[in-house]
Order: structure tokens, then sequence, then C-alpha cells
């Protein structure tokens, strides 16, 4: 009988940079966000939709989108999760992160939800119950980058 | 409508944490054949070959189809890579069937491999999918992605954690029963209700593991089929349904489907169904075997498949409705909950539900088996794959 054969492993990593370019409207978009602390959408001039996080075309038209509309400040929550576990390159949990329809806007964009106690998840969750009015508020130091702003509760208890 | 093509042979590996012991080509060879010995026939038999391979992040070595072809057969043969994330198996599957229903290929073997825990970390790499401009910062991935689906299904329906945990301990207790599966240990519901939450409403026990194996099936013409299988699994229908990137387009006033439901797997099903002549799943299936790497997620799929109304599949889940023995056994291999080499996974649910109509289940075997769906879900709950096999041509 033969001993259980030795197995090698060979180390290895992926890191590989990139600078993605956001195109026009991606482009606008961010610049909205870091020098006006504006959020706006994108609209179809078909199905009248306003489509958030804007893109250069409506997928449900086929068509190019037209023109930009302002929304929120305030808005509702479609979906929310509570991450508690920690992730390899993602932030050290508890946090929260919500998919929004900011007002006026046809479709909901995700962002992180600050301002609400995470210590117990439960009493956290029915704070940010699908329904929930909330409002942006924004970074001190804006980069254009998506994390420019956040969400918080319309009705703050912090 | 003319049944073409059957599947006469099925392969697989054991699905473990880690398989040391072979390189992911040697994994992929050892599912291939299996299901060429299955089949009765040799890789000189087989005309294409199909390779189902999901991010290539995960296996770590980029574009691995070229890694993958000596193993698999594929030399002197057409060959493609097929991705669509999650349900790459499925439209490996699909992919298979085209090639043998245009009638240019008598035999094609569809094999898809993964080993998902040699990287620390899935997560990581399943945020890299994500929009870099709106989506990846904000961290999604593949446990919150779905318990975006959760919440709302929960909020829509008052789906309850104590439902999800159901469906826990039936896949555990089914996948107990299956040599195959990674996890074989059953659990509890209160063991599920007490394990600590990942991404609310998911808990631990709520989620797939990660696993490291390989599967293959043989899709074969009528002709060689009738020739090399007493019984084969006549593939009577077949659909799929992909839906928009973003997530937040399938919530709010805008929203034609909704996040919560599976409305897209509902439409493949609807036309697999009708290709496969089935005018009512509940009574007509006999099994279904469904990708669905969370508990939440299976629930949506069921409502989908036609199995009960919308909002009805977490009671129906809780009261044993799809339980072994009961009115129709889901994930009698224990599913995705018990193994998820990625890759390969949604091919797994076409290959256990083969070997279901076969007759060729083992302990895992639902009796009587005439009809077997199987699906597959891909990138952000957006590619759905249907498929249904029947005993009757």
């Amino acid at each position: 009988m033969e001993s259980k054969p030795e197995i090698l492993t060979i180390p290895g990593q992926w890191n590989i940079s990139y600078l993605y370019a956001a195109g026009v409207t991606g482009s606008e978009f961010l610049r909205r966000l870091r020098d006006e602390k504006r959020i706006s959408g994108v609209a179809c001039p078909r199905c009248r939709r306003v489509i958030l996080p804007p893109r250069g075309f409506c997928d449900r038209c086929f068509a190019a989108v037209e023109g930009w509309v302002d929304v929120g400040p305030g808005g509702v929550i479609e979906s929310f999760t509570i991450t508690t576990e920690p992730f390899l390159g993602l932030p050290d949990p508890p946090y929260a992160i919500a998919y929004v329809t900011l007002d006026g806007a046809s479709t909901a964009m995700v962002n992180f939800v600050r301002g609400v106690d995470l210590s117990d998840v439960r009493e956290a969750a029915r704070a940010l119950a699908v329904g929930t009015r909330v409002k942006v508020g924004w970074s001190r130091s804006r980069k254009g980058r998506i994390t420019d702003f956040h969400y918080r509760l319309a009705k703050s208890k912090v | 409508m003319t049944v073409t093509t059957a599947i006469i042979g099925v392969g697989q590996t054991p699905y473990r944490f880690q398989t040391p012991e072979l390189t992911w080509p040697e994994l992929a060879q050892e599912a291939a054949r299996r299901a060429l010995e299955h089949a009765r026939l040799g890789v000189d038999d087989i005309d294409a070959v199909v390779l189902g391979l999901a991010p290539s992040a995960l296996v770590g070595v980029n574009e691995a189809e070229k890694w993958a072809a000596p193993a698999v057969g594929a030399a002197g043969k057409p060959y493609l890579r097929v991705n669509t994330g999650g349900a790459t198996g499925g439209s490996a599957a699909q992919a298979g069937y085209y090639h043998v229903a245009s009638g240019l290929f008598k035999t094609v073997l569809v094999v898809c491999a993964d080993k998902v825990a040699e990287s620390p970390d899935a997560q990581h790499v399943l945020n890299a999918p994500w929009d870099p401009l709106y989506e990846k910062d904000v961290t999604l991935n593949a446990i919150n992605m779905c318990a975006f689906q959760a919440v709302r299904h929960m909020h829509k329906y008052g789906t309850t954690e104590r439902q999800l945990a159901s469906v826990a301990v039936r896949s555990r207790s089914n996948g107990a029963r299956n040599p195959l599966a990674h996890l074989r240990r059953p659990v509890t519901l209160e063991e599920v209700l007490d394990s600590r939450y990942i991404c609310y409403p998911l808990k631990l026990a709520d989620c797939c593991p990660r696993s490291s194996g390989a599967c293959a099936v043989v899709l074969a013409s009528a002709e060689v089929a009738a020739r090399q299988c007493a019984r084969p699994a006549w593939i009577r229908g077949l659909s799929a349904c992909t839906n928009t990137y973003y997530m937040g387009d399938r919530m709010g006033p805008g929203a034609e489907l909704d996040h919560g439901d599976c409305d897209d797997l509902a439409l493949a099903a609807r036309r697999a169904y009708e290709m496969a002549g089935i005018r009512d799943p509940r009574r007509e299936v006999s099994l279904a075997e469904i990708y669905a790497p969370f508990t939440s997620t299976e629930i949506a799929a069921v409502e989908a498949l036609g199995f009960c109304a919308k909002g009805e599949g977490g009671r129906l889940a809780e009261a044993g409705a799809w339980d072994m023995g009961g009115e129709l056994p889901v994930n009698p291999s224990g599913g995705t909950l018990c193994a998820n080499p990625i890759s390969a996974t949604a091919l797994v649910r076409v290959a256990e539900a083969a070997l279901q109509v076969m007759g060729e289940a083992g302990e895992r075997q639902v009796p009587g088996a005439r009809v077997a769906v199987a699906t597959g879900v891909g990138g952000s709950l957006q590619f759905h794959t249907c498929l249904v096999l029947a005993v009757e041509r």
C-alpha cells in the first residue's frame, strides 16, 4: 500500500488595474454629484421612464435617452440588506445598503444607508423596511464616485 | 413538437470543499469520462464539446477553457465555452441541445467544472462583475443580490425567516441521502434559525457552500439515443430568459418584472412547458431540481415554475409540499444548498433531473418519476434557464 501522495500548491494572484472610462452620460452624472450635489436621471423619449443609474440607452425601448431630470432628494426604500459578515476587499461589517427610488425616478438605485444603528440586525431591519422614506446625504469630500452620496432615514432616530 | 434530443449519459464527481488531488482540467475529465462510460460511448464517438465555465477568476486561470480543451476530448472537434454566471450549466446544456436539434451533430459532450474554494473568498471575485461606475463600490456580490430578492419577497407576501429555514432543513435532509453532496449533515430548523446573519435576512445556513467538482452529460440524437440507451432522458422542452443587469430596474414604479419574484424564470418555464405540452405543472411534473443558492431563491423559483401561486411558496415549503414523499419533491439531490461548484451547478440540476427520469437516482430517486424540471440562474438574477426532461419521448 502506497502512502498518501504529497499534494503541492502553487500560489497565484490576480492584480490588474484599470481606468474605466465612464462615458459622456456616466461622467455627467458623476460630475453633477461631485460639483453640484445633484442627482439626475436620464429620460427615455419613448417610454418616459426616468432612468437611474443613468446610461446612454433605454434597454426597454432600445432607444437613446434624451436629457436630464433631477430627482430626489427624498426617496423610498425598495429593498435593503445588512451585511454582518466580513468579505475580502469589502468594507468592515456591519453596513446597510438599499435600493431606493428617488422622487421623480422610475427605477431604484443602490447605495449605502448611513446613520442607522445596526447593532441589532432585526431592529435595524425594521427601521429599513421596504417603503421607508429616506433622504440623500452628501460626503464632504466628493470625488465623482457613486459613494459621493448615501441615504439616511428621512425621520432619523439617531 | 418533435423530440429530437436526449440525455444518454451522466457523469459527476463527488462535490467537496476542495479536490486537491486533481487539477481543474483533471476534475473536468473525471466527469467527462464517467459520462461517456454511462453513455457507453468512446471519446471518438463525440461530435462536438461544450464547456461551461462561469467567471474564470473562481478557478483563477484566465479563460481556462483553453486549459480544459485536451481534458474534455475537444481536440479535432468544434468546441465552445459558455458562460452565463450561475446559469452556465443550464446554458451549456441548452447549447448542447441546439447542436443536436439542429441536425448537424449526433452526439455532444457537455462538461462543467469548478473549484470555488481555491481562492480565499468567492464574494471577492463575485464583486468584480458589477458595474464599476455605479454598483461595484456599493459592495454588491452574490449574497446581497439574493438578500435583496428575499427582502422583497418577504415584504410582498409575508414570507418568514422560518419558512426560509424550512427550505434548508429539507435540502440538507435530501443531501444526506446523496453520496455526491458536499454538505451531508442534516440540520434542524432551530439550527438554521440560530445560525448567524451573513446578509439580512440570509443566515449562514440559508447559504450554499463553496464547492469543487465537475459534471458532464452526453446529449444524443433520437437515433443514437435509441441505440445506446434503454431509457434515455428526453429533452421535451427548454427555454431561457434574460433580464436587465440593473436590479434597481426591477423595483419601483417603472418595473415590469419584480426582483422579488423570479418573473423571468416564469417566462422561461412557460415557454419550456408549452414546448413540452405541459399544461398543469403542479400535477404533471414529478420533481424539480432548482438552482437555488439561497433558501429564498428556491421559494421564488417554485412559484415561478407554476407549482403554486405567487406568495404561497414559503407556506408550502414549511408545510412539506416539496419534501421527498410530498406532493412534488424539490431538489431530491439536496440541491445547490448542499453543493455549489458554480460553473457546474446548473448542469448538476440537469444531470440529477436526467438520472431521475432514467430511474437511476439511487437513494434519492423519486418513485415513478416521469417528468423532471431543471433550472439555472445567473448574473444579477438575470439569466434563467429551464429544461423539461421526460421518460416518454
